[in-house]
């Protein structure tokens, strides 16, 4: 295949611990370390092993966001993707805004494979991937934990509740990507230092013409509900007798 | 009267209990008409089940030969033209549902209202962000229709033996061939499904290999649990990835939740919070999961455990 357009997503890193501003206007981000979003780190990993075995030419890394998300760009340029594009957004967007600024860039760069996370893990919607997929009127592969190319389609094995699903789809296909599918490299000094002469194109979301989807309006962020402080035991036996006591065995 | 279509989930045979704790979102809608679609390829008694959940008005059975397994991809523009008229499409926050549901929500033009834990108003819902560390309210706009996922652990089944009418429904939507079913590989499933199971057990990445979580599986077995485990023991390569729990794993709500080993990371937590009674052991005092247990024990997990099963 020719190309695999690849979404990183800038997010909070998985270490911080996220608190909700006292006013309750929002969560408190300020200074905060921001990350590729997890899921999409082994999205990108996939596209770079599928390319070094010959199976793909190039591998584009899109983000959608404000400036600083050329940081993440920049790190999976320096992981090994050949060019990167980033829609600049200075404004919050709902996933199907997302989706539908992925579907503009894809119907540019024609990828035979779209790889993303299953899931961004600030807002933990799970959707873009598979609206982008109903827009583009294409298949999708979400939960992906292995991935099969060859002879114009994908086996895709899928992480369910119930097991391990597979499916075959005809590319181009959207796939997103389970935490089992890879491990992401690390990037070495050197790489960074090359990354930096990769290309980057920003493009100002305007340019891209879309109409903004009907949003889902936020009038309140609360902290969650703490569960009240339990007891410490100091044997096997008093455990059991407080399971015992609450009626639990 | 707001009218609501839920979507159900099933096996092919037998309704998956996410279809009632969907139904009971549903319900929680002020002054809510609900249909719930059954797609299959043949019925079965997955149909007789959805009839029965209460609060129900009708069932919709869509069979068709292309049902046979849920795919997203098919399943999607038949919802679309079910939804006709519906203010509200929601669907279980399952795999099934997390797959799903986005690809109707953007087929109806609108974004989707993830994780369903309550609902405030019409229109408006809480759900979790940051992995269950923010709870925001969040309203969908008028004039189109809502398209939810429920998040399971925080709904109880709605009950058994009401009556709804059933009506067989012939969807003429054209259906994409782009997406084929090849196989679905099972776990082992003589233990009580994770999901729905009363009592769990889980482990850690303390356990050090998989064959000692056969500690966990004798414990589990004797009280009659489901086995779990945190994402750091299925990295490690201990279990499966569907016995995660956690939030990018199963979010669960049992009646009683063992966790053994395990520290206690915030994305872990984020998928038991609902759980009635935590019960934890490890042998760190510092593990932060003790600060969400409702009963700690500080011990090494090779001998506490054993002790444990044998106890009981």
């Amino acid at each position: 295949m020719e190309r695999i357009l690849v979404g990183l997503k800038r997010a909070v890193d998985y270490n911080v611990r996220v608190r909700v501003r006292g006013d309750g206007s929002g969560v408190e981000t300020d200074g905060v370390k921001m990350s590729i979003n997890p899921f999409d780190e082994i999205a990108l990993e996939e596209a770079l092993r599928i390319r070094e075995r010959g199976e793909a030419g190039e591998v584009v890394v899109l983000s959608i966001g404000p400036a600083d998300a050329q940081q993440q760009l920049r790190t999976g340029l320096a992981m090994g993707a050949d060019r990167a594009i980033l829609v600049q957004s200075d404004t919050e967007l709902d996933a199907l805004d997302r989706a539908r600024i992925f579907h503009a860039v894809a119907r540019r760069e024609t990828p035979d494979l779209v790889l993303l996370g299953k899931q961004a893990i600030d807002d933990d919607n799970s959707q873009t991937g598979q609206m982008l997929a109903a827009i583009w009127d294409r298949p999708q592969a979400t939960f992906a934990s292995k991935l099969v190319l060859g002879d114009g389609k994908a086996s895709v094995t899928r992480e369910v509740d119930a097991g391990l699903e597979t499916i075959e789809v005809d590319l181009p296909a959207v796939v997103t990507v389970d935490l089992r599918l890879n491990e992401p490299r690390y990037v070495k000094l050197p790489d960074i230092m090359k990354a930096k002469k990769k290309p980057l194109d920003t493009i100002p979301v305007e340019d891209l013409g879309i109409e903004s989807s009907p949003a889902l309006e936020v009038t309140r962020y609360a902290p969650p509900d703490a569960r009240k402080k339990g007891v410490m035991v100091g044997s096997v036996g008093e455990l059991v007798e407080a399971l015992k006591q609450k009626g639990l065995v | 009267m707001p009218k609501v279509l839920v979507i159900a989930e099933h096996d092919g045979e037998q309704l998956n209990p996410s279809t009632a704790k969907t139904v009971a979102c549903a319900a929680a809608i002020d002054g809510a008409d609900i249909d719930v679609a059954v797609f299959s390829a043949a019925g079965g008694a997955a149909v007789a089940q959805a009839a029965a959940l209460s609060s129900v008005a009708r069932v919709l059975d869509v069979q068709a030969p292309v049902n046979a397994h849920a795919l997203a991809a098919t399943l999607a523009p038949q919802i679309v033209e079910l939804a006709g008229d519906a203010d509200y499409v929601l669907g279980p926050s399952t795999t099934f549902g997390k797959d799903l549901m986005p690809r109707v929500a953007a087929l109806l033009g609108v974004n989707q209202v993830s994780d369903i834990m309550t609902v405030e108003g019409e229109r408006t819902f809480t759900r979790p962000i940051y992995a269950g560390n923010a709870i925001i309210t969040v309203r969908a706009p008028e004039g189109h229709t809502v398209v939810g996922t429920v998040r399971t652990a925080s709904w109880q089944e709605v009950a058994s033996g009401g009556s709804a009418a059933v009506e067989s429904v012939t969807p003429g939507a054209a259906l994409p061939g782009h997406t084929r079913f090849v196989e679905l590989q099972s776990g082992d499933s003589d233990r009580p499904d994770l999901q729905t199971a009363s009592r769990v057990v889980s482990g850690g990445r303390a356990l050090g290999s998989a064959d000692n979580f056969s500690i966990i599986y004798a414990l589990a077995d004797k009280i009659g649990a489901g086995v779990g485990a945190s994402r750091a023991a299925v990295d490690a390569g201990y279990v499966p990835n569907d016995m995660q729990v956690g939030q990018t794993g199963k979010i669960i709500a049992p009646d009683l939740y063992i966790a053994i080993g395990i520290s206690g990371a915030i994305q872990h937590l984020t998928g038991i919070k609902d759980a009635g009674t935590i019960v934890a052991i490890n042998k760190d005092e510092e593990a932060p999961i003790f600060e969400v247990a409702d009963i700690g024990l500080v011990a090494d997990l090779f001998t506490a455990v054993p002790e444990l099963t044998d106890k009981l």
